[in-house]
């Protein structure tokens, strides 16, 4: 159970980051923080306690093992979130380029 | 089978593009316009295999459901399907002209693929991990369209849409991780009956506002509506109609529609939700609009407003409100679109967005001018034009469901869209011509046509009521009011 808990306050964390921090940098950082939360959170889902791989071979039999899906969704999920990231800190380069700053408040050029 | 072949055409065109792009300037249209051609005929074809055969289902890598993933036509998909590869068809014809003022017009049109393919991917596809995978794909490439112009104003647009669309996507990806834990598959025909049997609980609570979290950003109801008045007017014309026209209705309205009614089950709750959102939305939307000076965000505050109306319609519940809700959707994509292009066509020849800026234009432009007045009146409801008949049937089933209130303020908002658009025909189109645009042009032809089509049909849809073609509107009806019994529609067309 503590282990789910600590995966909500990672997420709260990340959260609060993307939320009240004013560098983009550090925004782009509490994305990455709530993604790993949430895929950290999918890999635990299919965890069992002393389980193991699920691969089939002769002459064995696996009694306790692990849910492989969520780890092959995770995989997905984390090829996606670096995709996003990848791209996030590209436009906070052009951004710092027009701009020359990093501060949030002061990139406000769209109104209304 | 035709399933497949939705993503796999505009995939495959957006890698051949970005391939073979640099070689010729005129391979990037060549390829992007018969991919969308292509799209449009079997969409169109797709209509009458569903109407032959209720549901279609294909087995991904030949995998039986709920093991394999699996991609579902019903009456629902082929609709939504129908409107968005007929709005991004035309939009398609209409960047030829109108994306030759930018650079690297190959990488557009490979983005433009990649975002088609990731919104036919989400209609189609019958697995909810594939549905995110897919959303994720459409979602990234509208980011980068929406900085496409790389200038101060769109990088900003793009970094915030970027911010509150990712946070969006964790929370519809930890929606998704609670419901496979609960229910063990991953499969949406499955996992409706798994809840069924299981019956409510606080997760499934849970899970509901996260999903609404999610997908509300992403169709940008009121409370999460912040991104869209600076990202839809940032990107290029052609790129904000697809985004206003299409994409806040695929990724947003139907991925809400498919997951409340057929997996996690509606109820009274979700839908009085639903009800009020959607009233929020439409005043605030076109309260906000009235004030505008600049002829795209005073657009796309339009869009929160007419997305307000179709989810007002759907949360009724009642046959009739989905009716006109559906409708609604079908007919918001052809008249926005429209006057986003429209809007495209006045900066391509003014280079202003400013309405104040103009005045007259319909003496040197009467096809830009004429085609916008016809989408004026469509979308403020006059009655030959679309958009009458679907406002119509929304207030008139909600005084059938008895809530009368939200009649109204769907009067009082439909009044105020009508004269929002006469401040945009007074101050552009008609009017005395400003001495500065004493010599400009009509734009080129193809853009002309494109706009004439869209003119067309939204004279043409209306019929769409009619009793010829109602049982296609009922089909998509019906597989909500269907409920989970989604799961019998679907496994009872594999066998």
């Amino acid at each position: 159970m503590s282990e789910y808990l600590l995966c909500l306050f990672l997420f709260c964390i990340g959260l609060y980051c993307v939320l009240r921090k004013r560098n983009i940098i550090k925004i782009i950082i509490g994305l990455g923080i709530i993604e790993y939360a949430v895929n950290l959170f999918f890999v635990l889902v299919g965890y069992r306690i002393h389980g193991r791989a699920p691969i089939l071979a002769k002459e064995q039999k696996i009694l306790n093992m692990v849910d492989p899906l969520p780890q092959a969704l995770v995989l997905t999920a984390i090829v996606i979130g670096l995709a996003v990231t990848a791209l996030i800190v590209a436009i906070a380069i052009r951004i710092y380029e027009k701009y020359g700053t990093f501060d949030i408040t002061k990139i406000r050029r769209l109104r209304g | 089978m035709i399933l497949p072949f939705f993503v796999i055409i505009p995939l495959a065109c957006a890698f051949l593009i970005s391939l073979l792009g640099k070689l010729n300037k005129r391979i990037s249209d060549i390829f992007a316009n018969l991919g969308t051609f292509t799209l449009l005929i079997l969409s169109l074809s797709a209509i009458r295999y569903q109407l032959f055969a209720k549901v279609i289902v294909y087995r991904v890598g030949g995998w039986p459901p709920p093991i394999g993933i699996s991609m579902v036509l019903d009456g629902l998909s082929s609709f939504i399907l129908m409107s968005v590869n007929l709005v991004s068809f035309l939009v398609c014809l209409y960047s030829v002209s109108y994306m030759n003022k930018y650079t690297d017009k190959y990488r557009f049109h490979s983005l433009f693929m990649l975002m088609l393919a990731g919104m036919n991917g989400v209609i189609v596809t019958g697995d909810l991990f594939n549905l995110f995978v897919f959303l994720e794909i459409a979602s990234i490439s509208s980011y980068a369209l929406v900085a496409f112009g790389t200038e101060a104003e769109e990088l900003e647009a793009s970094f915030k849409y970027a911010i509150m669309g990712s946070v969006a996507s964790s929370f519809i990806l930890l929606g998704i991780a609670l419901l496979y834990s609960y229910t063990s598959t991953l499969n949406m025909a499955d996992m409706g009956s798994v809840l069924l049997s299981r019956g409510n609980s606080l997760l499934v609570n849970f899970i509901s506002v996260l999903f609404l979290m999610g997908f509300g950003l992403k169709a940008a109801l009121v409370p999460f509506h912040a991104w869209l008045p600076d990202a839809h007017p940032s990107a290029p014309a052609s790129i904000s109609a697809m985004l206003s026209g299409v994409l806040i209705k695929v990724l947003g309205v139907y991925a809400l529609m498919r997951i409340y009614f057929n997996i996690l089950g509606i109820n009274n709750i979700i839908l009085s939700i639903f009800m009020f959102l959607g009233a929020a939305s439409m005043l605030v939307g076109v309260i906000l609009a009235l004030g505008q000076w600049d002829f795209k965000r005073l657009l796309a505050y339009h869009s929160i407003s007419q997305i307000g109306y179709i989810i007002l319609g759907i949360g009724l519940g009642s046959p009739l409100g989905i009716l006109a809700g559906l409708f609604h959707l079908f007919n918001h994509s052809i008249f926005k679109s429209l006057l986003f292009l429209n809007s495209g066509a006045v900066a391509y020849r003014l280079g202003t967005r400013d309405l104040q800026d103009m005045g007259g234009l319909k003496e040197r432009m009467p096809t830009t001018a004429n085609t916008n007045l016809v989408a004026s009146l469509s979308i403020a409801g006059i009655p030959p034009f679309n958009g009458f008949f679907s406002k119509f049937l929304i207030i008139v089933a909600c005084i059938q469901s008895r809530q009368i209130i939200y009649g109204i303020c769907a009067v009082i908002a439909s009044i105020l869209t009508l004269a929002s658009f006469m401040k945009v025909q007074k101050y552009a189109f008609f009017g005395k011509l400003n001495k500065k645009w004493q010599d400009i042009k009509e734009v080129p032809g193809i853009m002309q046509l494109s706009m004439v089509v869209l003119a067309v049909l939204c004279l043409v849809s209306a019929l769409l009521i009619t009793p010829l073609f109602k049982p296609y509107l009922e089909s998509a009806v019906n597989v909500l009011l269907l409920g989970r019994g989604y799961n019998k529609a679907v496994f009872g067309a594999l066998k």
